[in-house]
């Protein structure tokens, strides 16, 4: 069950025609896939497209209802493939991923679907993770639609048209053979707004149906000589016919007066930070009425001849606003405008930045330059110099993420830092997933990270005379790939290092969906298939299952054995304990359920004596809780700050077990607290109060007789 | 653009505060107040703990086409910015959001960064800076603790701040509509609306109750008496309420003999006010060295006991059991031993590695169970026999060592020798690694050509890291 629960939200997929949807941008593109008659939905998630595939899990059964089938991906590569049930059958097909990391997984499987084409529309939503907020490498899903020649729409973030260009990609593959490719920012996906519905529709073809029906044509196999023909059909066939529809359909739209001797090209998903930096200018008002001629390009990829030539005739110089590089639109446009016999200058990445997100601020500063170079009496003063800065960047602390409070992660690595102690530093493969948290404060553990499942991999270049290397895999990403990529390639090859594999029962990065290794039993899911075994069928010899990370004692133990033993061959190492964010979402209402009924109810949580701790910090140097932290020392003496543990605490037992294992100071205590106690508690409670109640108060007499 | 109608509000916030759900009240307020809204947030960010924002724009509905609403604020183009923390208050202001048209509304608190965090002294971040920044760039800063209002209202700091925004008045609704919000979203309404409520006042400048925090020390015994008047007598007063402090704290750890060791150490360092007062700290931290018999003895009091009952915030019929995690290893257990056989046994390696592997565990000591109580407490009478104890004699001889190298110094580097004391804290490991840096910072001092100066760059240096190596680098240079 994923992280955030949309079951109250998918209630508005059920809205029919006439009807106003308000949501987020990922729910608008879900009801526009119901809308527009999709047969077979698929996706692996990833921010931003995580909600997405949690949006479809929980609208599984009005899916159900309407006959269409929806599947959690294994990867990527997986619901590519998907879509090549669209190859021989009119069925519309959607799949969904994070861009471009997914798209690299996928490609296989693009390129074959792109070569053979589609008789159904194929539609591939992307979350394209740019810019602010973005946790990977800064590259272009733009790249993907040139190589392989699929249709790429940047629609504007606008709910309508969003909804709008999901139906319209459907009937752009279909009416070029092509699958498109949907491609939405990240604030794009969580904006919310609201746009007029349409009732749902039942595929014209269900899935079931075109399996009882099989079509062949083997001319949409790639192999010779059918290869050689995709290539021509693409160029003769499917581009000409994309740029018709694009065309008549007037996807792209206009904005601002009709002539001038300037004009701005945008990509449809940067429409609203340039109508914010003309208003800024005094170019345009809330309304988009803008004072320059707009071009918007919903469709970025490919660009319409006619479109441009139309657009940049009798216009002096055109400012085209692309974000990331290559400056790929920038370099067609070039040919575009030569082509067609025009003198316009384009104008893109020698003004604008050439790296980074194109944000307000970025592009009014390159429009007020591009005025001032080619429409001077238009252009805005030159802006005073701004003010000093009111305060340095190094006055306010950066917060890198990090675990949550009670991670079962968390231990792994304290343990690590404390293995590396003993033992000397190791060379540490990382991969992605929380566990890549490691490489910040405060525990710094890992060298490389390759990719989704890749940590073992990553590591299999080396080859230790007497120190292993160690790699980190997540259960994702295990599942993803890493069981053949990492595992299956280390038995082949007879590496000798050791990969731990985090077992937290969820795909828990991208927002706690269930895995093949999950705990929980959700229904049309088979779960409970466990690493361990995965790792030894595939011949792993050396495999041991830790069921409780927080012993950090015993996952130190174990990771020191695991480095030392005089057994060769790859090791693995399985750290099994639930993800506390989708333990803590699973466990509160239960608790708050039991409190309310009166039953018994044991709560436990971690605390720090003031008097007794010092204030070194090395209990937070091996743990980084967010509930651990410092606060001002109450004893008038002392002067650093002394641990303290909030009341977010969830009582994992991190600190004390670290504390032990460690050595590090007897401060922190544990205290279980008992709601609703039973008689036997009561009993034992009245015995030990009174007891300990007359030591103490005779102890209290003492002191005070001794005391200032 | 000084006259528009559209309204910009940037939420600035941490992980798992509440955020999303304020920036939904938000958008609520502004679709119910005839606002044409949008807001955006970037979820995958918060997690897990790190700083995000959340974007709302909204404009007057009935416009003549859709209105095009940003997603991300601009620098410069923002109304309202909401910080849920001191430091988002500073990024907000850091990231040019913050300007002479913007209200800024924010919580004083702080939630320290990991950095601050793990510094292994005080390495927390100036608030003062930022609190006059927000001030002086903003069009008005409203600015209060608003985790002590959530706390003290039993809410959260979303709502408070929510209350805040209503209580400024920069939005063009009514307090009802606000409140409507939060009863719209359905969760907990009886509680933030109690934090909504706080919020509200305290952004009208209606004060908070306010804890008195006077700290007076006044004698109860005899004793107490006649050290208080010994300490008016014959210290100078920058130095007294330290004293003061220090007598208190070592007759609550030793006996009133004790304290009055402490006073005649000090009388022996001269007549510097500004020494005096450092030694008076620093001489009463390290006479205090915390040994099993004071850890126990902290453990096993009534007022202990209360103190975490408040802490965990049990109600009146909850039982609190606690359980201590400590780990008292071989030289811990030889050190509460009478020096002689203490010391025979840690010097002979035949009985150390007999023993040793006794102690190599941690214990899970049950302290409010009866056996572990019991325990504990004859461990902290034994205070009784403290002076007799291997660590008392190891320690005062290091004091009296210390308190030499003091008297033989000038003033200034005295002063720096003084608060070396910092160095040595914590407990196993963590006490023998600021004891080693002690003693190598005081060797090269002893070996000479080490001023004041010299002392407190070596200290610092101690403080850099964990290893050692910041230490090791300034020695060497």
């Amino acid at each position: 069950m994923a992280e955030r629960s949309f079951k109250a939200e998918v209630e508005q997929l059920r809205l029919g025609d006439g009807e106003a949807f308000h949501g987020e941008g990922i729910l608008a593109v879900t009801k526009a896939l119901l809308q527009a008659g999709v047969a077979y939905v698929g996706g692996y998630q990833g921010s931003p497209i995580s909600h997405l595939m949690d949006v479809f899990a929980d609208a599984s059964e009005l899916m159900g209802e309407l006959g269409v089938h929806f599947e959690s991906s294994a990867s990527e590569a997986t619901a590519a493939a998907m879509l090549a049930a669209s190859v021989n059958y009119p069925l519309r097909g959607a799949v969904a991923w994070k861009s471009v990391v997914g798209t690299n997984v996928a490609s296989d499987a693009l390129s074959n679907v792109a070569s053979g084409g589609v008789t159904g529309g194929a539609l591939i939503i992307l979350g394209e993770d740019y810019g602010e907020g973005s946790s990977i490498m800064q590259e272009r899903t733009h790249a993907f639609a040139m190589k392989s020649q699929m249709w790429l729409l940047d629609p504007r973030p606008s709910l309508p048209v969003i909804v709008d260009m999901v139906e319209k990609g459907f009937e752009l593959s279909e009416a070029s053979n092509t699958p498109v490719m949907l491609e939405l920012r990240v604030r794009a996906c969580h904006v919310t707004g609201s746009f007029v519905a349409r009732d749902n529709r039942r595929p014209a073809l269900t899935v079931a149906e075109a399996a009882e029906a099989p079509v062949r044509d083997p001319d949409r196999i790639v192999l010779p000589p059918a290869n050689f023909l995709h290539e021509i059909e693409k160029i003769e066939q499917r581009w000409p016919a994309a740029i018709r529809f694009v065309q008549e359909h007037g996807l792209n739209e206009h904005f601002g007066p009709e002539a001038d001797e300037i004009g701005i090209i945008v990509q449809g998903g940067l429409f609203n930070s340039l109508n914010r930096a003309l208003e800024l200018l005094d170019l345009s008002d809330a309304y988009g009425n803008a004072a320059i001629p707009i071009h918007v390009l919903n469709v970025t990829y490919p660009l319409i001849p006619d479109e441009i030539r139309d657009f940049c005739a009798g216009k002096r110089a055109v400012l085209v606003i692309e974000e990331g590089q290559p400056e790929f639109i920038e370099h067609e446009l070039n040919t575009l405008v030569r082509r067609a016999g025009l003198a316009t200058r384009i104008v893109g990445k020698e003004i604008l930045p050439r790296a980074g997100e194109y944000g307000g601020a970025v592009i009014r500063d390159g429009v007020a330059q591009f005025l001032r170079a080619h429409a001077p009496e238009r252009a805005p003063a030159e802006a005073p110099v701004a003010a000093g800065p009111a305060l340095l960047p190094s006055a306010v602390p950066q917060r890198p993420a990090g675990f949550c409070t009670g991670c079962p992660e968390r231990p792994i690595f304290s343990a690590m830092k404390l293995v590396q102690k003993e033992l000397g530093a190791f060379h540490v493969s990382a991969d992605i997933g929380c566990h890549l948290f490691s490489i910040l404060p405060p525990f710094h553990i890992g060298n490389t990270t390759m990719g989704y499942g890749l940590g073992t991999a990553g590591a299999s270049a080396f080859r230790p005379r007497d120190r292993r290397a160690i790699a980190i895999m997540g259960d994702g990403g295990f599942w993803h790939n890493g069981l053949t990529s990492g595992i299956g390639n280390a038995v082949f090859n007879q590496d000798d290092n050791l990969t731990i594999i985090v077992d937290n029962g969820y795909s828990a990065a991208t927002g706690g969906q269930d895995i093949l290794s999950s705990r929980a039993r959700p229904p049309g899911r088979k779960t409970n298939n466990p690493i361990e075994k995965a790792v030894r069928g595939i011949g792993i010899g050396w495999a041991r299952t830790m069921t409780r990370t927080y012993d950090v004692a015993g996952m130190r133990d174990a990771i020191r054995a695991a480095l030392t033993s005089e057994e060769k061959g790859p090791k693995v190492l399985v750290a099994q304990s639930e993800c506390q964010l989708n333990r803590q979402r699973r466990l509160k209402p239960q608790v708050a359920k039991a409190m309310k009924a009166g039953e018994r109810v044991v709560r436990e949580r971690f605390g720090v004596d003031p008097d007794t701790c010092t204030g070194d910090h090395s209990c937070i140097r091996l743990s980084g809780c967010p509930s651990l932290t410092i606060r001002p020392n109450p004893d008038p003496l002392r002067q650093d700050p002394i641990a303290h543990v909030e009341n977010s605490c969830v009582g994992c037992g991190v600190c004390g077990e670290v504390s032990h294992a460690a050595v590090l100071c007897p401060s922190f205590y544990k205290a279980r607290i008992i709601a609703n106690p039973d008689r036997r508690d009561r009993f034992r409670q009245r015995l030990r109060g009174w007891a300990i109640g007359t030591l103490q108060r005779r102890a209290a007499r003492a002191i005070a007789a001794r005391s200032f | 653009m000084a006259d528009r109608e559209r309204i910009t509000i940037a939420v600035l916030g941490l992980g798992g505060q509440g955020g999303g759900v304020l920036a939904d009240w938000i958008v609520q307020l502004g679709e119910r107040g005839g606002h044409a809204t949008q807001g955006t947030s970037v979820p995958g960010v918060a997690q897990r703990t790190g700083a995000t924002i959340y974007y709302i724009e909204m404009i007057p509905a009935g416009g003549a086409a859709p209105p095009v609403l940003a997603l991300t604020p601009v620098p410069g183009d923002v109304d309202i910015v909401l910080a849920s923390e001191l430091m988002e208050a500073g990024r907000a202001i850091l990231r040019g959001f913050v300007t002479k048209r913007t209200e800024l509304i924010g919580s004083t608190h702080r939630v320290y960064a990991i950095a601050e965090k793990s510094a292994m002294g005080d390495g927390r971040a100036g608030a003062e800076r930022i609190v006059a920044a927000a001030g002086e760039r903003s069009k008005r800063f409203i600015g209060f603790d608003m985790d002590a209002v959530a706390e003290r209202t039993g809410s959260v700091i979303s709502s408070v701040l929510f209350g805040a925004l209503a209580g400024s008045g920069a939005l063009p609704f009514p307090r009802i509509a606000f409140e409507d919000a939060i009863r719209a979203g359905g969760k907990a309404v009886e509680a933030n609306l109690r934090g909504f409520a706080a919020g509200f006042d305290a952004a009208q400048g209606k004060p908070e109750p306010q804890d008195e925090d006077v700290r007076t020390i006044i004698p109860t015994t005899d004793a107490g008496r006649a050290l208080a008047a010994r300490i008016e007598a014959d210290l100078p007063c920058e130095a007294r309420l330290l004293a003061l402090e220090g007598v208190r704290r070592l007759m609550d750890y030793q006996d009133a003999a004790y304290a009055r060791l402490y006073l005649d150490r000090l009388d022996s360092l001269g007549s510097n006010a500004e020494l005096i007062a450092e030694a008076a700290r620093h001489l009463a931290l390290w006479m205090s060295y915390e040994d099993t018999i004071r850890v126990a003895d902290l453990k096993v009091r009534a007022s202990r006991f209360a103190r975490v009952r408040g802490e965990v915030r049990a109600k009146d019929d909850q039982i609190v059991q606690l359980t201590e995690y400590m780990h008292p290893r071989l030289e811990e257990v030889c050190e509460t031993l009478p020096a002689g056989i203490g010391g025979r046994l840690l010097a002979s390696k035949r009985w150390s590695r007999r023993l040793a592997p006794l102690f190599a565990r941690g214990r899970h000591v049950e302290t409010t169970s009866l056996r572990w109580f019991l325990a504990l407490s004859l461990l902290a009478g034994w205070r009784r026999w403290r002076r007799g104890t291997l660590r008392y004699q190891v320690e005062q001889a290091r004091i009296e060592d210390w308190l030499s190298l003091i008297r033989a110094s000038d003033t200034d580097a005295a002063i720096e020798l003084v608060r070396c004391q910092r160095l040595i804290k914590g407990y196993a490991e963590t006490f023998e690694r600021g004891l080693g840096n002690y003693a190598r910072i005081v060797e090269r001092y002893r070996a000479g050509g080490l001023d004041a100066a010299g002392l407190r760059r070596l200290r610092e240096a101690a403080l850099a890291d964990e290893e050692g190596a910041a230490l090791g680098a300034a020695l060497a240079s």
